[in-house]
């Protein structure tokens, strides 16, 4: 035994799949210790912001100390900021559709540009065959380009509540800079934001913990009944088996995931918690384990070290414990890990549908595949709001696939290299 | 002599049908069957011929699908477990394969203190049980020291077999059945294991039924010579009417088989 557990941990394979899965779980159970906003927390007022550092505009103007640096490519930066190469060739296609000759147009001289910009571009007016949306797109850019090329620094001032009047409080300079660390308020959000505003990372973590659970929850049931149901048939064998096998073949011949979906929709929105998701996936997938373990016991009933129990006086309960039950736990363990992450698939295919668990409490992998999906995060290029779920499913079926492999190898003689 | 004894085994018209329709074989069909106290009884015939099922069934491992099998002259009776139990403190068996016989997840202690439970000794004080393993192992050869500890599957098939005696030692059975205890076993062991297996007889006076393929060897051994083909027992008498004067073809075979053999290997070695 303990030979065994030494050549699994000395197994490449099992190693790899086992680090992963480890480094997942600590990830699962540390990050809200550091993080402690709950994951389904609204923070963002709109959809999907994009994967950055969030610094609070209002706590960077009002930063205790203002440092002054001259960086000479400060004012480059700038404008390539506001003023995208796109922009600069949509400029150079409306003055040349407006009549300024082509070959006096450089799009690289940004100040001539600008200044040509400034003399031509009149906002109300739309040239003939341009789109409404051309039309609102120019105006955009002529807003931000406003004051591109100014040098005054910008005015912060207050208002005096019971006159109205403005009083100037301070000037921004262009060279002002404020220390990140004197900024109260910096919020990273590694992963952006979802359709719903609320912290990617924060729910994905939260998610995958969730989906773990209801993976191991799964897998336990359908192992259990699939071991016991195996065992039954396999050592008991006549009319038991026939019933057994009976149901068994029913539930092969339904396609499983069918019956998942006709359980899960049957039992109604209100009422589908993780858990009760997980044991509905865990009633409906101990099929092919308890084929598997029946037909393992069917070859080991018979062989002689069992008779030999027998002779021996060992009641049943013993015979099955100890010279049954040792000699497929091997494969019971491996199927046990399968069913962890087909469970985990099975969720995020169920979520996918929305039939998944009900939404208000707790994230899962799937429900934010069905998230991002009703809100088109994949058609509107939000990758952040789908990819790390996707990735993250991979990567834990992924793990559990290694670890498996790993055990095959060490289990199974003819499979080692 | 054969039939001097009282019956201890015996049986009639007993079947033993696996499967069904497609699948259905007949392994032993409608045998009768006597074996006497302390009569050693050889069953021959080739492989697949119903011997092991045979054996089973009279050590009651599988079910009689026809017939009836009386133990010690009434109907035998092992509808309970407890009466299982004790059913299997009168008869015991030796099997064919070794390798396959022990639990590989147990010590060999194990399977030793099995032995002296059944005998209703679980109550013994520690020093005597390990003074009648120690007895048991150097009935054949084997040192109790050098076993404990050790798993079955760290031994050579020769020694595992003489374990196996080892456990029938304690156990006393009445009956034993030992199927093809040496064919499983490199040659050089094969002597040895069979004198242990006569010592052991001739020590306890249990009935022996000693299932071989090996004509030559039933008539070394044995005092009735059952010979099976297909499931049947087609001749059956004492060993000497059996083999020196045999009627059926069948069991012609057999014996013309045994010196071939012989012949064979003079001529490699000439
Ligand atoms: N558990 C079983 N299920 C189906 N057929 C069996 C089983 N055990 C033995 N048989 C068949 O019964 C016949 C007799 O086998 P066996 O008793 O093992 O022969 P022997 O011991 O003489 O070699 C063979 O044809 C074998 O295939
Ligand atoms: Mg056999």
């Amino acid at each position: 035994m303990k030979h065994t557990l030494n050549q699994v941990f000395h197994s490449g394979k099992f190693l790899v799949g086992f680090t992963i899965l480890m480094t997942v779980l600590v990830i699962v159970f540390v990050y809200p210790l550091i993080v402690r906003t709950p994951p389904l927390q609204i923070i963002g007022q709109g959809t999907f912001f994009p994967p950055g550092i969030y610094v609070s505009t209002y706590d960077a103007i009002n930063a205790p100390t203002v440092y002054t640096l001259n960086l000479p490519d400060a004012e480059a930066r700038r404008i390539a900021n506001r003023l995208t190469q796109e922009d600069r060739i949509a400029m150079k296609e409306w003055l040349v559709a407006f009549g300024v000759p082509e070959e006096e147009i450089d799009i690289d001289d940004t100040a001539q540009l600008l200044a040509q910009w400034e003399a031509n571009y009149d906002p109300n007016l739309r040239l003939p065959g341009m789109t409404f949306a051309r039309h609102r797109y120019f105006q955009r850019v002529n807003a931000s380009i406003d004051g591109l090329l100014s040098t005054e620094g910008a005015i912060i001032a207050a208002r005096n509540p019971e006159t109205g009047e403005l009083t100037e409080k301070s000037i921004v300079k262009q060279t002002d800079f404020a220390n990140v660390n004197d900024i109260a308020n910096v919020r990273i959000l590694t992963l952006g934001t979802d359709n719903f505003g609320r912290d990617v990372t924060t729910q994905l973590v939260a998610a995958a913990g969730v989906s773990l659970l209801i993976g191991l929850v799964a897998g336990l049931i359908a192992t259990t009944i699939g071991l016991v149901l195996g065992l039954m048939a396999g050592y008991i064998g006549g009319v038991v088996d026939d019933v057994i096998m009976f149901v068994t073949n029913l539930f092969t011949v339904i396609p499983t995931f069918v019956l998942l979906i006709l359980i899960s929709f049957s039992i109604g929105q209100d009422r589908r918690g993780a858990v009760t998701i997980a044991i509905v996936i865990g009633f409906t997938s101990w099929v092919w384990t308890a084929r598997a373990v029946r037909s393992q016991v069917f070859s080991l009933r018979n062989r002689d070290h069992v008779n030999l129990s027998k002779l021996s006086g060992h009641p049943l309960p013993r015979i099955i414990f100890a010279d049954i039950l040792p000699y497929i736990a091997s494969y019971v363990v491996m199927a046990f890990i399968l069913q962890i992450s087909s469970g985990i698939l099975a969720e995020a295919g169920l979520s996918i549908l929305g039939l998944g668990p009900r939404t208000t409490e707790t994230p899962t992998l799937g429900l934010m595949m069905n998230w991002a999906m009703i809100y088109q995060a994949h058609i509107l290029g939000k990758w952040w709001a789908y990819m790390p779920v996707l990735l993250t499913i991979a990567l834990i079926t992924f793990s559990m696939n290694l670890m498996n492999t790993g055990l095959d190898q060490v289990f199974n003689p003819a499979l080692r290299d | 002599m054969a039939s001097s004894g009282n019956l201890c085994l015996s049986g009639t018209g007993v079947t033993k049908v696996f499967g069904f329709g497609r699948h259905r074989t007949l392994a032993v069909d409608h045998v009768d069957f006597a074996f006497h106290e302390g009569e050693i009884i050889s069953i021959v015939g080739e492989s697949g011929s119903g011997k092991t099922t045979l054996a089973k069934m009279l050590l009651g491992l599988i079910s009689v699908t026809e017939g009836e099998i009386y133990f010690q002259g009434k109907k035998r009776d092992i509808s309970s477990g407890r009466k299982k139990k004790e059913y299997w403190r009168n008869i015991q068996a030796i099997f064919q394969d070794p390798f396959s016989a022990y639990n590989t997840f147990h010590k060999i202690d194990a399977v030793l203190l099995d032995c002296i439970k059944l005998r209703g000794g679980g109550g013994l004080p520690k020093e005597e049980k390990v003074r009648l393993m120690t007895e048991a192992c150097s009935f054949v050869n084997l040192k109790y020291a050098e076993l404990t500890n050790k798993y079955p599957f760290e031994l050579s098939g020769g020694q595992m077999q003489r374990l196996m005696i080892a456990r029938i030692f304690l156990l006393k059975p009445k009956i034993l059945i030992a199927d093809e205890p040496t064919s499983m076993i490199d040659a050089c062991s094969r002597a040895t294991i069979l004198d242990y297996l006569m010592k052991l007889r001739d020590e306890t006076g249990m009935t022996l039924i000693f299932i071989t393929h090996d004509i030559g060897l039933a008539y070394y051994v044995s005092d009735t010579v059952y010979i099976m083909e297909h499931g049947r027992f087609v001749e059956s008498g004492s060993a000497d009417e059996v083999i020196l004067h045999p009627k059926q073809p069948y069991t012609r075979r057999l014996i013309s088989d045994v010196p071939k053999i012989y012949e064979e290997w003079d001529l490699s070695t000439v």
